[in-house]
């Protein structure tokens, strides 16, 4: 089985430790990802608020480009990208005519059968049957996983029964040996794409989100979106300010935790590219 | 050769302003077979009864044909008619001129030449009508009741009031129901159990009773006045004539952790239990799954104890079967399974409670002793947020309708918690009050205006655990949608009714219908709210859609008026419309091969088999009977039988043949 | 219905009757942004119901359609499993195409533009470009002045965009698809 990767933008640039690390991980269990040649943007919010087409026919180029290297699986570590193929699918499925407009404009033609999978999606089912032996020195602290809202919601595509208190990264993170904290704000929103242009909105909806993990004791923050790394991590000035408190509670992904655990170094796991610097010790 | 009257009816104009109805009779007279027809104004009136009964007995008529309105309302009336001039009633039939043709169609040629038509194909099948005679049944007058909620339990009372025997059949160790776990009830604010209470003893001491708790339907064959049932016993481990009730086994019981389920798991029991205090019977039962004797072999302290040596580890089921002449199925409802409602936290926090579980803290008999406490950390919650349509109205939830009871009962549950706890604070969150019913609006306007209940209108999207509250996310959709935020200490669900678990598998053992939602189906929405599609079989109570106690009570009583009027008549009598096999002389006896594919057809399981014995009562033919009983007359095993042996006396092969045939060849 | 409405092009484009919607307000409860907004999720829901033109005005001039983060909590829990998410995204095209846009989003919007400029030119986003393409249009000249040396010392920004090869093929997508909008 040929195992696809659409890395998507920011894993080229600001969260490229997200890349970094999963690429590691997965070299270590043995797993080759082949990264679709010539990918693009999937358009992400920018396109789906300001132009439908472009909303469907970016993501559909990646589709179409992953089926001509005849990928069987698609790992899009980015949840917004994520998002953004799924819907597409689904899209492309359930509209002909669309479907036909964008092939024609692609020059290509979509079989519509790909199965993307998200990070999560990837780790459970490549990673987690193995880790009880990719695992060399088990995690020792609290950690809050974070899923924002692209991992599980619009439930109705996602078709998680606990959408609305998910467990598969806490039960990973418990693999891994860290506790995973039991809180509220597992899904609620960060703020999203508002990072730059409404900075203030983020440093609210962020600002509750890493409160929250702090006051209930987490050592660290787990995230699987590059989206939400950057709001919780480097935005943690305008967080700070909102709440009027210093806060230095890491955010890492759930791939750099999966490293460490896996005894990679810190370097391999790039915790140093964040901005809330990653020192993590035991707790318990 | 027959002689056929035919009667063509004006209905005043209502067929001959568009149908030449004096044409049509004259067609009519050129038929074959017809011996006389007419006209006139209204046929159904005194005078034009009068006409047909003298013409038959003047031309000795051996068939009448009415050409008038629809046969639902008038057929009974000509068929009387006839009757009473000496011909057999299914000798007479009904054209229907007006709702199929003269309402249907302009004034026109082809309109009346359509009523000629009618008239003639019924011609056609008339003179093949055979004299029929309607069958008779035997009652049998016991009711079987199942479900002893306060629908089973008045069902049952007033059948035995009106002097019937009564088989009452309850699932759990007592009766009672949902009534017995409520506190006060809307709108009196009576105590339900103190209410309740008398009636269960009085159905434990009615000598027309017989009441099997801890029982439960196993089968039901049969029909209406003659069903046979057949009832599991589910062992007791009690022989319950020993058993005085003293409750020694239940204090020495060490397995005491079970969570109640009269208690909605808010309290605790024993294995060898009595669910409440005020429990009819009140003698225990050992719940075998968790008995450490049923689990692991050892304990039997019960049996030590007990004075009358009353435990009987070795008893099994027990199957019954009874002849009953009608049931009543009181089966009631249940709440919502809470676990779906994972963004209010329920499960997770311990103060996330549902409507009934906030019953039995309110209620003296419960675990609190009527106390509002906390079941996190018994504390006395000093706000309380209430949650409307939990589950209700909700489709993504998978019920789309109002549950009916919850609004009346929030307002009650503020209510309660305002007088016991007199500085708390109170917030419902509501969509619409429904308070139609008398008094219930002002019950409702009581709780607002008088004990300070806030309510606020729109639905709760979250609620979180924080610092030990309970925040609770809502919105004011009267304030321009403005978001609400409430620290509360406890959050109570108005969880949807929704149908019993067991409804389904149920309602496929009685053949009766249920809807979508597995609640039971009357047989017709507004005029027959308490039958069933199968006759005999009725419904009371919650288990049809949710109701409160006071309408629960009024279609009890419902249900039992239609048993005793069933049971006024010592036999039954149906309409003879029913699937025959054919007989005929030896050495056939019937054209019938008894491949039985006919009772596998028969949607109402009316087919069995007859054997055909010779002198010496050896068996020589087996070939399908129907039971006319049960028999609803609808054709499908004609349709089935390959060998044509089969026939619906009324609407028989030949019958039909000459009819179609009469309308192709004018 | 009404040809005309603003509920019955919603319903052309993306399926939803807003008729379904009964006003409980789930969506606005647990939308963090609902705060913010000037007209809250079920309002504009309530105000499509209306028909009334100058409600349907209102709701593609107002500052919520771009606030709406889509972070599909309404949807996920409302009872109607009405997609909210969806129609903002109609609302906000509208908005956008007609020169609707509300003055305190128009930073949004810009960013937006500029991000589908760098993906236009390059065929995927170029951050550095996109930070400064973004700052030259809204003239928050700056604003986050702090982040980008940090970014660019952490490795996490390069000055050079990567471009993909067949930028020829991408550009067929975006014909015909930006440039005549106005705003
Ligand atoms: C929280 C709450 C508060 C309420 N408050 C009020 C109030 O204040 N005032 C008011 O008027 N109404 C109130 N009600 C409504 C009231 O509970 C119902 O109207 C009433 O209980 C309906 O009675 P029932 O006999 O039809 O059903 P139930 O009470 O449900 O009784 C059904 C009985 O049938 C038994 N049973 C079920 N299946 C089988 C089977 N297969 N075989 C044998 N037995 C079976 C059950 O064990 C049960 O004993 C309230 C309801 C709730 C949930
Ligand atoms: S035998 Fe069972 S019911 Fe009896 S006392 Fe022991 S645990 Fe209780
Ligand atoms: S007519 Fe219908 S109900 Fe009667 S025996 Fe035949 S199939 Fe059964
Ligand atoms: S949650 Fe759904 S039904 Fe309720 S107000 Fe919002 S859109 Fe309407
Ligand atoms: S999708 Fe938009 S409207 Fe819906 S809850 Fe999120 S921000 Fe609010």
């Amino acid at each position: 089985m040929k195992i696809g990767f659409y890395p998507g933008c920011s894993l080229t640039g600001s969260s490229r430790e997200y890349n970094e690390s999963l690429l590691a991980v997965a070299k270590v269990a043995g797993i080759e990802l082949c990264e679709i040649s010539d990918w693009n943007c999937c358009g992400s919010t920018a396109a789906h608020n300001l132009n439908r087409e472009l909303s469907v026919s970016l993501p559909a180029r990646n589709l179409a480009l992953a089926e001509l290297e005849e990928m069987d699986e698609l790992v899009v570590p980015c949840a917004a990208c994520y998002n953004r193929l799924v819907m597409t699918q689904h899209e492309l499925a359930e509209k002909p005519e669309i479907k036909a407009l964008i092939e024609g404009k692609l020059k290509m033609t979509l079989r519509n059968d790909i199965r993307i999978l998200n990070v999560l999606q990837f780790l459970e089912k490549h990673i987690v049957p193995r880790l009880d032996e990719l695992v060399k020195s088990p995690l020792t602290y609290d950690v809050a996983c974070y899923y924002g809202c692209l991992l599980v919601r619009p439930n109705q595509v996602m078709k998680d029964e606990r959408f609305e208190d998910p467990m598969t990264m806490d039960l990973i993170m418990q693999k891994l040996g860290a506790n995973a904290i039991d809180w509220p704000f597992k899904t609620e929103c960060c703020g999203a794409g508002f990072s730059v242009s409404k900075t203030e909105i983020v440093g609210e909806l962020s600002g509750k989100i890493v409160r929250s993990a702090v006051d209930r004791g987490a050592k660290a923050i787990v995230v699987a979106c590059p989206m939400c790394h950057f709001n919780l991590d480097m935005r943690r000035p305008v967080i700070e300010s909102y709440l009027q408190r210093k806060i230095d509670i890491p955010v890492i992904y759930i791939t750099q935790a999966i490293a460490l655990a896996m005894g990679l170094s810190a370097q391999q796991a790039g915790t140093q590219r964040h901005f809330v610097p990653v020192n993590l010790t035991v707790n318990r | 050769m027959s002689k056929i009257g035919v009667f063509i009816c004006h209905c005043g104009e209502n067929i001959s302003a568009t149908v030449d109805v004096v044409r049509v009779a004259e067609a009519a007279g050129k038929l074959e077979g017809v011996e006389f027809s007419t006209d006139y104004k209204y046929m159904c009136s005194d005078p034009g009864q009068t006409l047909i009964k003298q013409m038959i007995k003047e031309k000795g008529l051996t068939g009448v044909i009415v050409a008038a309105c629809s046969p639902r309302m008038h057929e009974p009336t000509f068929r009387k008619a006839c009757s009473s001039a000496g011909l057999n009633p299914y000798m007479c039939e009904m054209s229907n001129l007006r709702e199929h043709c003269s309402w249907v169609h302009d004034k026109s040629e082809a309109t009346t030449q359509k009523a000629i038509d009618l008239v003639r194909t019924l011609v056609g099948k008339v003179k093949y009508n055979k004299p029929l005679y309607s069958i008779k049944v035997p009652v049998t007058k016991t009711a079987l009741v199942i479900g002893g909620g306060i629908a089973g339990i008045q069902s049952s009372l007033d059948i035995a009031n009106a002097g019937h025997q009564v088989v009452l059949v309850e699932k759990d160790p007592s009766i009672g129901g949902h009534m017995s776990q409520l506190s006060e009830t809307f709108p009196t604010l009576d105590c339900s159990q103190c209410i309740l209470t008398p009636r269960m003893v009085e159905v434990a001491q009615h000598p027309n009773i017989k009441l099997l708790t801890y029982a439960e339907l196993e089968k039901l064959e049969g029909f209406i006045g003659n069903f046979k049932a057949t009832i599991r016993k589910k062992a007791k481990s009690i022989d319950e004539d020993l058993c005085t009730g003293c409750g020694t086994c239940i204090t020495k019981c060490p397995t005491k952790k079970i969570p109640s389920e009269f208690n909605t798991g808010l309290g605790k029991r024993t294995a060898i239990y009595v669910p409440f205090p005020q429990a009819v019977p009140n003698k225990p039962v050992i719940d075998k799954e968790n008995c450490l004797y049923y689990k692991n072999g050892k304990c039997k302290i019960c049996e030590k104890v007990c004075p009358t040596g009353a435990i009987r580890f070795d008893q099994e089921d027990e199957l019954v079967e009874l002849e009953v002449g009608a049931v009543v199925v009181a089966t009631g409802f249940d709440v919502m399974e809470p676990s779906k409602f994972s963004e209010y936290g329920y499960g997770k926090y311990k103060d996330v409670i549902t409507g009934l579980q906030f019953e039995r803290l309110a209620s003296a008999s419960g675990p609190t002793l009527g106390e509002i406490r906390r079941p996190s950390d018994g504390k006395i919650p000093e706000k309380i947020v209430f949650v409307a349509c939990a589950g209700s109205r909700d489709p993504s939830k998978g019920k789309p309708y109002c549950s009916k009871i919850c609004c009346m009962y929030t307002a009650k549950h503020a209510m309660l918690y305002q007088h016991k706890v007199h500085h708390g604070e109170s917030t419902i969150f509501y969509m619409d009050i429904r308070s139609a019913g008398k008094n219930y609006e002002e019950f409702v306007r009581r709780a607002i205006v008088e004990d300070d209940v806030k309510y606020i209108r729109g639905r709760v999207s979250k609620v979180y655990e924080e610092n030990g509250k309970l925040i609770v996310k809502g919105v004011d959709t009267l304030l321009n949608a403005k978001p609400v935020e409430i620290q509360a200490d406890m959050v109570v669900l108005a969880t949807a009714a929704v149908a019993n678990s067991g409804a389904e598998e149920l309602a496929q053992k009685m053949h009766i219908s249920y809807d979508a939602y597995n609640f039971f189906s009357e047989a017709h929405p507004k005029l027959k709210p308490v039958e069933t599609n199968t006759a005999g079989i009725f419904l009371a109570g919650a288990c049809q859609a949710p109701k409160d106690i006071p309408e629960t009570v009024s279609q009890a009583s419902g249900a039992a008026a239609k048993v005793a009027i069933l049971f006024s008549q010592d036999e039954l009598s149906r309409e003879p419309v029913v699937a025959v096999v054919n007989r005929s002389a030896p050495p056939l006896y019937s054209t019938c091969v008894g491949c039985f594919m006919c009772a596998t057809a028969c949607p109402y399981q009316a087919i069995g088999e007859e054997l055909i014995t010779n002198r010496k009562g050896e068996v020589i033919k087996r070939v399908a009977k129907v039971n006319p009983g049960l028999c609803q007359g609808c054709g499908t095993c004609v349709a089935f039988c390959r060998s044509k042996s089969i026939d619906i006396d009324g609407y028989s092969n030949e019958q039909m043949y000459s009819e179609v045939m009469a309308l192709l060849n004018d | 219905m009404n040809k005309e409405d603003l509920s019955f092009k919603v319903r052309q484009s993306t399926e939803i009757n807003v008729n379904e919607c009964y006003q409980c307000g789930k969506c606005t409860a647990g939308c963090p942004v609902a705060e913010h907004m000037d007209l809250r999720p079920s309002i504009i829901m309530r105000m499509l119901q209306s028909g009334d033109a100058v409600a349907e005005e209102e709701i593609l001039r107002s500052l919520s359609i771009w606030l709406c983060v889509t972070c599909e909590t309404c949807y996920s829990r409302c009872p109607m499993e009405l997609d909210i998410p969806k129609i903002m995204d109609y609302l906000r095209v509208r908005s956008y195409n007609e020169g609707k846009v509300h003055r305190d989003a128009r930073d949004i919007v810009t960013f937006h533009k500029s991000f589908l400029n760098t993906v236009e030119s390059n065929g995927r986003l170029h951050e550095m470009g996109l930070i400064l393409d973004y700052k030259m249009h809204s003239g928050n000249l700056f604003q986050d002045v702090m982040l980008a040396p940090e970014m660019f010392s952490k490795g996490k920004l390069s000055v050079f965009p990567e471009r993909i090869k067949d930028l020829k093929g991408l550009s067929r997508l975006f014909k015909g698809q930006t440039k005549n909008n106005k705003s």
